[in-house]
């Protein structure tokens, strides 16, 4: 009874993004299940970023990187290699956490908006590079089988089962997130977002520790890639590293409340639902796009916090709660 | 007063994720239907969902917005004529429900799985694009629905095992085969292409094939290779094609890097003869570029000019008329394409005789027939299911009569409307 | 040799108008330690505006780069009111989303009006040829403007009392205000003259390439490329930067497939970040 209570962040976390997924289970429907999945999508990505740019606050803004690359090299596998889809996911998330601990290793050094910067090079540059990769079908990309589906009882059982492993990635990432944030380790981190040479002076090790974060943040996105590009059928370089995504990414994660756990299922959640709303309203349709803007910037204005940092100073009591 | 707007500000972000926790609803869709004007009041109406995703925004929005006028305005025919009667007295009539993809891959599963099964979509139409379309047929396999794809050439798509997709396109395969025989009859004594074409799905199986295909009639590749989609500066390309010493260029991608592309060639003086690009030159807005768009020859799927004798539809010109009375604007072959897959279905219907999905794919299989379009067949052996093998393109020159500068069918023969303008410079 | 010169006329070319995209983004950045997200639509703005007046007003585009000028001037300083100024010094995250959600306001409206089919400016000058080269006049007069356009910056930073007050400003805003420089005045012209120069550019390119409104994009990326290769903050390296840009872009194509240019790009910008982040003419940190 006591350690529940004393995780009762993490609980409320996990049976938050439970409710999310609990009307496509029940009912059966697919559509609704589809729009779940691209909400669970949604929140793996906003709490992977969320491990460096909430905690460490460092601002990636080429972190779906992670997603194209574990996705090409997991795509790979299935269709070329004739692996299954739980290789492909491993591999797709273990070639993004090696990706990241190389790259951690040389760019973490930068910091601010050169760290910014950089990222967004190597997204280009790994795009550009995929671009020309005839092994992974260079700028037309990969097409798989019809018949890879049959394995999984047929593409109708493969893509219900994609959904369950969804709902399965985004709960273990949220554990993580948990986890990490109240760990030592974690501890460490916000040091180094609040002032990293003090925190070195401390005694963190902040090399190793950005890069373990830069590793940890970008692991599920690599198997997300995996699954999403399985599901879809086909991968090709535009639609594998969209530098726009990236971009929302730190907006839902903005929106729900940087270095809480909370916070990105919330922001995602709501982002992903609005845009929704908004792409489907007559009214909205055509700008769409310029209301997201607008909100965005009213955050970031107004509300820098997101929505579970300003709950936190305002209500000190729900702090146990809203983690 | 900033503290209140604050606050304000965090209730519409708190009513939105508790609407997001809530159960998705189906957002409302866009739903046209024509008058409904049942000749026989005994008559029991059956109304067909049709069902697309078309791109509203993004960069596909004017071609795909043609190809869905063009379906619209087949369907409010039907509709006005009183829907399709069968055997068994049954009037069949369509609706149509579509969604925005934003000509973004990212929705596109998401929305045709909620025209499968929440919208009850009887028979699904792709959605523009051979990339869209991919991700669009794992679905429409998956339900068991059949989908016509128009604006969708790239062949991967139907060699991947399905059997309910149907495509409309001459294929990506043989889009610009015609070209190289009209240049080798034309001038045999030409010997030296380069290939210079768009990195997108399209474009490299186009050149691909026309590659092997000139290679086979022994032709010198002297150039083979890609630009970025983004490209707008085509020095590079033209510089190296130069080098090469390069008589023809073939290749191409779509309308905004091949009218740029057009007009540096241009504006470069490069002494090549002859000029083929994929996309662009078809479309009505390539006149623009003037002087430049002279001699330039592309592939199109249908043009106006084109007099086929259908034996079903209406001709041509009965089209281009109605299109121009509905819309005001002349038809692309996006817009034809459109039309031409609802033609599709209403014949399959009749010939099948009813409306059920199997008896359809049936007499989808079975069709051999000519539209204004062209000829569609579509192929049904396994490997290549569903693969168009009738229709064939054409190919259009801009040439000036006078001081007017005017598009002429120069490929096939048969079709000719003009003499080919040769040599270019 | 012929294909090498030729290749070499054409980058250079391009590189002026290269240098004079990132030159914006550089000023902005050296003034107020802001990296403005909304670049690239603001470039694809003044490609629009020369458009508009060309096509609707008859107004000829050379006049049209003079107005596309102003333009940006005014909307940099209204962007600075409402985005940035509240944000300036927060955390970097701040102001990054904040000029990115005016980026995403200015696409959004842009679609909405403009859709995203391509533009075209159609102004044919004369073309010169000197042996293998032949060289576009739509490319040398704009060439020639980028050139003035930075002569101009150059003596209205050292030269007139506002831009000593920029330079005052971006070299330490707090002593700055202490010797009764207003700095937020500064910090918006700053804003403006930044914008002003995105605008400019695009004016340029239009006359010469086609575009749409999310064009801007792509010269948003290079002026990143080139503003950490001339340093960032330094807006005549920016210049000098993108000549190096250009030269690559004319050269790289010349000994392998085009594609491979922006992998290069991007490989030399990360690798310029790490090893000089002050660029190529900097100190040494």
């Amino acid at each position: 009874m006591k350690t529940l209570k004393n995780h009762l962040g993490l609980i409320t976390s996990l049976v938050i993004v439970i409710l999310i997924a609990i009307a496509p289970i029940v009912s059966g429907n697919a559509a609704s299940r589809e729009v779940v999945f691209t909400i669970l999508r949604a929140i793996v990505l906003a709490s992977s970023l969320n491990i460096l740019l909430g905690y460490t606050g460092y601002v990636s803004f080429g972190h779906i990187v992670f997603f194209g690359f574990g996705g090409y090299v997991g795509f790979y596998l299935i269709t070329a290699q004739g692996q299954s889809l739980w290789v492909a996911m491993l591999a797709g998330g273990v070639v993004s956490g090696l990706l990241a601990y190389l790259l951690g290793k040389a760019i973490l050094r930068l910091r601010g908006a050169y760290f910014a910067l950089a990222t967004i090079g190597v997204n280009e540059a790994v795009r550009a590079f995929i671009n020309n990769f005839e092994p992974f079908g260079g700028p037309t990309g990969m097409t798989m089988n019809f018949s890879v589906y049959q394995e999984y009882g047929g593409a109708m059982k493969a893509l219900e089962m994609s959904f369950y492993i969804m709902l399965v990635l985004a709960l273990l990432v949220v554990v993580l997130s948990y986890v990490v944030r109240t760990s030592k380790f974690g501890l460490g981190l916000l040091a180094i977002r609040e002032d990293e040479d003090a925190a070195e002076v401390m005694g963190v090790v902040a090399p190793d520790a950005k890069t373990w974060a830069f590793v940890l943040s970008a692991i599920f996105p690599g198997m997300v890639g995996a699954l999403f590009f399985f599901k879809n059928g086909s991968v090709e370089p535009l639609d594998a590293f969209p530098l726009h995504t990236s971009i929302e990414m730190i907006v839902m994660v903005m929106l729900g409340g940087q270095g809480t756990v909370l916070g990105p299922i919330l922001g995602a959640a709501g982002y992903q639902r609005m845009r929704g709303l908004l792409v489907t309203s007559p009214i909205f349709k055509n700008i769409q796009l310029a209301v997201s803007g607008g909100l965005l910037l009213l955050i970031v204005l107004f509300v820098p916090a997101g929505v579970i940092g300003w709950a936190r100073q305002r209500w000190p009591k729900l702090r146990r709660v809203l983690q | 007063m900033k503290r209140s707007f604050t606050i304000l500000l965090a209730l519409v972000l708190a009513l939105s994720l508790v609407l997001a926790a809530c159960q998705p609803k189906a957002p409302a869709a866009t739903e046209t239907s024509g008058g409904e004007s049942g000749g026989e009041t005994t008559a029991k109406t059956q109304t067909l969902v049709i069902g697309f995703t078309a791109s509203q925004t993004g960069k596909y929005n004017v071609s795909s917005g043609r190809q869905v006028n063009g379906l619209n305005l087949w369907m409010k025919q039907i509709n006005e004529a009183g829907g399709i009667k069968l055997s068994d007295g049954t009037v069949v009539t369509f609706k149509a429900v579509s969604y925005d993809d934003e000509s973004n891959k990212d929705r596109v599963q998401e929305l045709y799985t909620r025209l499968a099964t929440e919208d009850n979509a009887d028979l699904l139409i792709s959605p523009y694009s051979s990339g869209l379309t991919a991700a669009a047929a794992v679905i429409a396999e998956q339900y068991g629905k059949v989908m016509l794809t128009t604006g969708a050439a790239s062949d991967a798509t139907y060699k991947q095992g399905y059997t309910k997709v149907f495509q409309m396109y001459t294929p990506a395969s043989r889009y610009l085969t015609g070209a190289v025989d009209l240049l080798a009859k034309t001038d045999p004594s030409v010997k030296k292409v380069a290939f210079v074409y768009e990195n997108s799905k399209f474009s490299t199986a186009v050149v691909e094939a026309a590659k092997e295909y000139a290679a086979s009639k022994g032709y010198d590749v002297v150039l083979f290779e890609g630009y970025d989609p983004e490209t707008t500066d085509f020095g590079p390309f033209i510089n190296k094609i130069q080098d090469a010493g390069a008589e023809a260029i073939l290749g191409g991608g779509h309308f905004q890097d091949g009218s740029a592309f057009a007009r540096q060639l241009y504006e470069k003086n490069v002494p090549v003869k002859f000029v083929t690009l994929l996309v662009a030159p078809p479309e009505p807005d390539f006149a623009d570029l003037g002087d430049a768009a002279v001699g330039i020859i592309g592939p199109s799927q249908w043009e106006p000019l084109a007099a086929f004798k259908p034996d079903f539809g209406p001709t041509g010109k009965e089209f281009e008329d109605a299109y121009m009375a509905a819309y005001s604007e002349e038809p692309s072959y996006h817009s034809a394409g459109g039309y031409a897959a609802g033609l599709v279905l209403e014949k399959a219907i009749r010939d099948a005789d009813s409306t059920d999905p199997d008896a359809i794919k049936a007499a989808l299989d079975n069709m051999d027939l000519t539209l204004f379009f062209g000829k569609i067949k579509f192929d049904t052996s396994p490997e290549a299911h569903g693969l168009q093998i009738g229709h064939s393109m054409i190919y259009i020159q801009w040439q000036k009569d006078g001081d007017k500068l005017g598009k002429q069918v120069v490929w096939p023969e048969d079709g000719a409307t003009a003499e080919v303008l040769y040599p270019l410079h | 040799m012929d294909f090498i010169l030729a290749s070499l006329a054409d980058g250079l070319l391009l590189g002026f108008i290269y240098g004079i995209a990132a030159m914006g983004l550089t000023l902005i950045w050296g003034v107020m330690n802001v990296i403005n997200l909304a670049h690239g639509p603001i470039i694809a703005l003044g490609m629009f505006t020369v458009y508009l007046l060309f096509t609707f007003l008859g107004i000829p585009p050379y006049l049209g780069v003079l107005l596309a000028a102003v333009f940006g001037l005014l909307l940099g300083i209204v962007i600075y009111v409402i985005a940035v100024q509240r944000v300036i010094d927060a955390p970097h995250l701040s102001s990054l989303l904040a000029t990115f959600s005016v980026n995403m306001i200015i696409i959004g409206i842009g679609t909405a009006i403009f859709s995203t089919s391509p533009r075209n400016i159609d102004l044919q000058l004369w073309s010169i040829s000197l042996g293998p080269v032949t060289l576009q006049g739509t490319r040398v007069v704009a060439s020639f403007i980028a050139v003035l356009v930075t002569a101009g910056l150059y003596y209205f930073l050292y030269r007139t009392r506002q831009g000593k007050y920029i330079r005052a400003v971006a070299n330490n805003r707090a002593a700055a205000e202490l010797v009764g420089i207003p700095s937020n005045r500064v910090l918006a012209l700053s804003f403006g003259i930044g914008a002003m120069l995105a605008t400019i550019a695009g004016a340029l390119i239009a006359t010469f390439l086609p575009f749409n409104i999310l064009a801007g994009g792509t010269y948003e990326l290079k002026s990143f490329v080139i503003g950490v290769l001339g340093g960032l903050g330094n807006p005549v390296g920016a210049l000098v930067g993108g000549l190096i840009l250009g030269l690559l872009e004319g050269i790289v194509p010349t000994f392998t497939q085009t594609t491979w240019v922006p992998v290069i790009e991007f490989v030399l910008f990360v690798i310029i970040l790490l090893v000089r982040p002050n660029g190529l003419f900097g100190a040494k940190q």
